[in-house]
């Protein structure tokens, strides 16, 4: 996944289905994030490239809804219920993955090692 | 113990140093380079420097020989060889030095009577013209006016300020002797020769033979002489003053003995001009040249060179298979010394620490005397002078009192550094008289006896270098090039002076508005979610 700013990003991506889970009051997800536009992104210890500002998947909580749906530390998340999290701030991307009348967030997570995978794969043929 | 056999100059102060050695020791070696000496071989004994007094000093010797007992320990025998010898180099150079003082002197007092001569010459020429009309054809002559008077005044003030100008500029003892021509100066000089010359033929024909009667317009002439000289004064000064101020050339300065480094910015220089620059700022700014510090590495290198030995297996071969052989010798020398497991650098580190802390300790001993004998000496004050109790002493006194009770730490100090040839019991008691007189702590005094300083600092006779060569590849009056190399040396060592141009710098201009200054904070948050 490489980052030119200006140019439209290209990623391999996997579909992560994640529902939420009542947690007394609040629908948890049982993953933390980090990263946005108006962060820093130099202190990003997941990012490939150090200028990429988007929303990384910093803290999975063990046997909560993100680990069972398989998400991984250290993923990008590109999309949520379609709503695009490469240029956001931290803040919008919070909201949109909290909002309160939704059950369930489809993400589309990008990792260093699905890019491998493809290119391996391609390079069997 | 002090387990040199170096003869020392100290000892001669001791009550049993052999009296007849001594002056002819001392007569010697107001010729010779003491360092050179020195450093001749580490196989015969190494006399270092006798102090720096001339040989009617022995009535000092007796004074001083009542102290001697406090003044460091002596040294072990001399040996008979190497005191009554008087090596070939010494002779080359006590010639040398004969030929070439007589040889300077002449030149230097050629060129002074020239530009006496050429002075003269100059400055009399208006005022010839001025005074020769009335000698010659006074009844002729139209009286002078009001405007022509003027003139006189104007004349004679242009001529002081050029007389002025002219000891200011050319009169002053020259630096150094240059070993070719000085070219702007030469240039000069004849382009006023020529310019005076033709002065005086278009007075000689147009004003002389034909006796003009004008006496303002020959008043007229002499004073526009007067301008031109004035403005060809101005030349001098561009040229021989002015234009090489701006910095053009960095020069790195490198002595070859111990590397130790400088760099001057000079301009357009002739390379004898600049050599003079450098020479005169080698004095202040290099450490002085100490070949005591030089033998370590000299004695390793003997012993690199001792260890190995090639034979010849194969018998004597035809002569040219000689150099053959000789070549592949060497090879195998620089080959077998590769390989070996040399531990001479294991030495040299164990050396170099146990070194440096001998040193440390002498010196927080030293320090430690001195301060505690500062202590038994205290500042008269006014009222206490005119009271004039017993015990009132001049500084030379004072120090002489207090000297003893820090010399064995000073002297052990110095020998353990190595300067020990550089400071002679006189001089430091001097230095010590100096710094009471001065009010100077004792870090102060101790200042220049911890840190070796550059040539300035000792005394006269350690600046043993006056006799300087220029050695250069390209015309030693051409001017200085980028990369362009030359070696000064003298008797014991040479500084190796490398050019380089300074780039032209490219100044931009950037404008940054106050106002935009503006920061944020960093943040680095974690939501869950």
């Amino acid at each position: 996944m490489s980052f030119i700013p200006g140019q439209p990003v290209s990623a391999v991506v996997q579909r992560i289905e994640i529902h939420k889970l009542w947690d007394g009051d609040n629908l948890i997800l049982g993953f933390s994030i980090g990263g946005g536009i108006d962060q820093d992104p130099s202190q990003n210890p997941f990012s490939e490239d150090k200028a990429d500002k988007g929303i990384y998947v910093t803290r999975v909580s063990k046997g909560g809804p993100a680990e069972v749906a398989g998400l991984r530390l250290g993923d990008k998340i590109m999309q949520v219920n379609g709503w695009d999290m490469t240029m956001v701030t931290h803040d919008q991307a919070r909201k949109k993955l909290t909002k309160k009348n939704e059950d369930v967030v489809r993400l589309l997570v990008t990792r260093r090692s699905l890019e491998d995978a493809v290119r391996q794969s391609m390079m069997q043929h | 113990m002090d387990t040199e056999s170096a003869y020392s100059g100290y000892s001669y102060y001791s009550g049993r140093s052999r009296g007849s050695h001594r002056h002819g020791e001392r007569s010697r070696d107001r010729h010779k380079s003491r360092s050179k000496e020195s450093s001749r071989s580490e196989k015969s004994v190494t006399i270092n420097a006798p102090p720096a007094e001339p040989l009617l000093g022995d009535q000092s010797v007796r004074g001083e020989e009542v102290q001697d007992d406090n003044w460091g320990e002596t040294t072990t025998a001399v040996t008979g060889t190497s005191e009554h010898s008087l090596s070939q180099e010494d002779i080359v150079r006590i010639s040398k030095d004969l030929d070439d003082s007589v040889g300077l002197d002449c030149k230097r007092y050629l060129n002074v009577a020239l530009s006496v001569i050429l002075g003269l010459v100059v400055f009399l020429t208006p005022l010839a013209f001025l005074i020769l009309p009335h000698l010659l054809w006074p009844d002729r002559l139209r009286a002078c006016g009001t405007a022509c008077e003027g003139l006189f005044i104007s004349v004679a003030f242009k001529l002081l300020i050029l007389l002025l100008a002219v000891w200011a500029l050319f009169f002053r003892p020259p630096r150094a002797g240059l070993p070719r021509i000085f070219v702007f100066r030469a240039l000069l000089a004849t382009l006023v020769l020529l310019f005076v010359l033709s002065y005086w033929l278009f007075y000689g024909v147009r004003i002389l033979d034909s006796q003009d009667e004008d006496y303002q317009g020959i008043v007229q002439y002499a004073v526009s002489l007067v301008d031109a000289l004035l403005f060809i004064h101005y030349l001098a000064i561009v040229l021989l003053e002015l234009r090489q101020l701006q910095p053009f050339f960095s020069l790195c300065v490198t002595r070859s003995t111990d590397g130790a480094t400088q760099h001057y910015n000079l301009g357009q220089l002739s390379i004898q001009r600049a050599a003079v620059v450098i020479l005169e700022n080698y004095y202040k700014d290099f450490p002085v040249h100490n070949p005591a510090l030089l033998t370590a590495s000299k004695s390793r290198a003997a012993k690199h060179l001792a260890g190995l030995k090639v034979y010849n297996v194969d018998g004597p071969g035809e002569n040219n298979a000689a150099a053959g052989i000789a070549q592949s010798q060497s090879r195998a020398m620089i080959a077998a010394a590769a390989r070996r497991r040399d531990s001479s650098h294991n030495e040299l580190y164990y050396e170099e620490a146990e070194h440096e802390r001998r040193v440390r300790k002498r010196r927080a001993r030293l320090v430690v005397a001195v301060e505690e004998a500062f202590t038994h000496i205290r500042r008269m004050q006014e009222e206490e002078q005119k009271k004039a109790p017993g015990d009132v002493m001049d500084p030379r006194e004072a120090a002489q009192a207090i000297f003893p009770s820090m010399a064995r730490a000073l002297q052990k100090y110095l020998r353990t550094t190595r300067q020990q040839h550089l400071h002679s019991m006189e001089s430091i008691q001097q230095h010590l008289a100096f710094s009471i007189t001065n009010n100077m702590t004792p870090k102060a005094f101790l200042e220049s006896y911890l840190t070796t300083g550059p040539t300035l600092q000792y005394g006269k006779d350690r600046w043993l270098a006056r006799q300087w060569t220029l050695i250069s590849e390209a015309s030693v009056t051409s001017g200085l090039k980028d990369g362009s190399v030359f070696l000064l040396k003298c008797i014991d060592f040479s500084l190796v002076v490398t050019t380089k141009k300074i780039p032209y710098i490219q100044l931009a201009e950037e404008f940054i508005d106050p106002k935009s200054h503006k920061f944020m904070l960093r943040l680095q948050s974690e939501t869950s979610v």
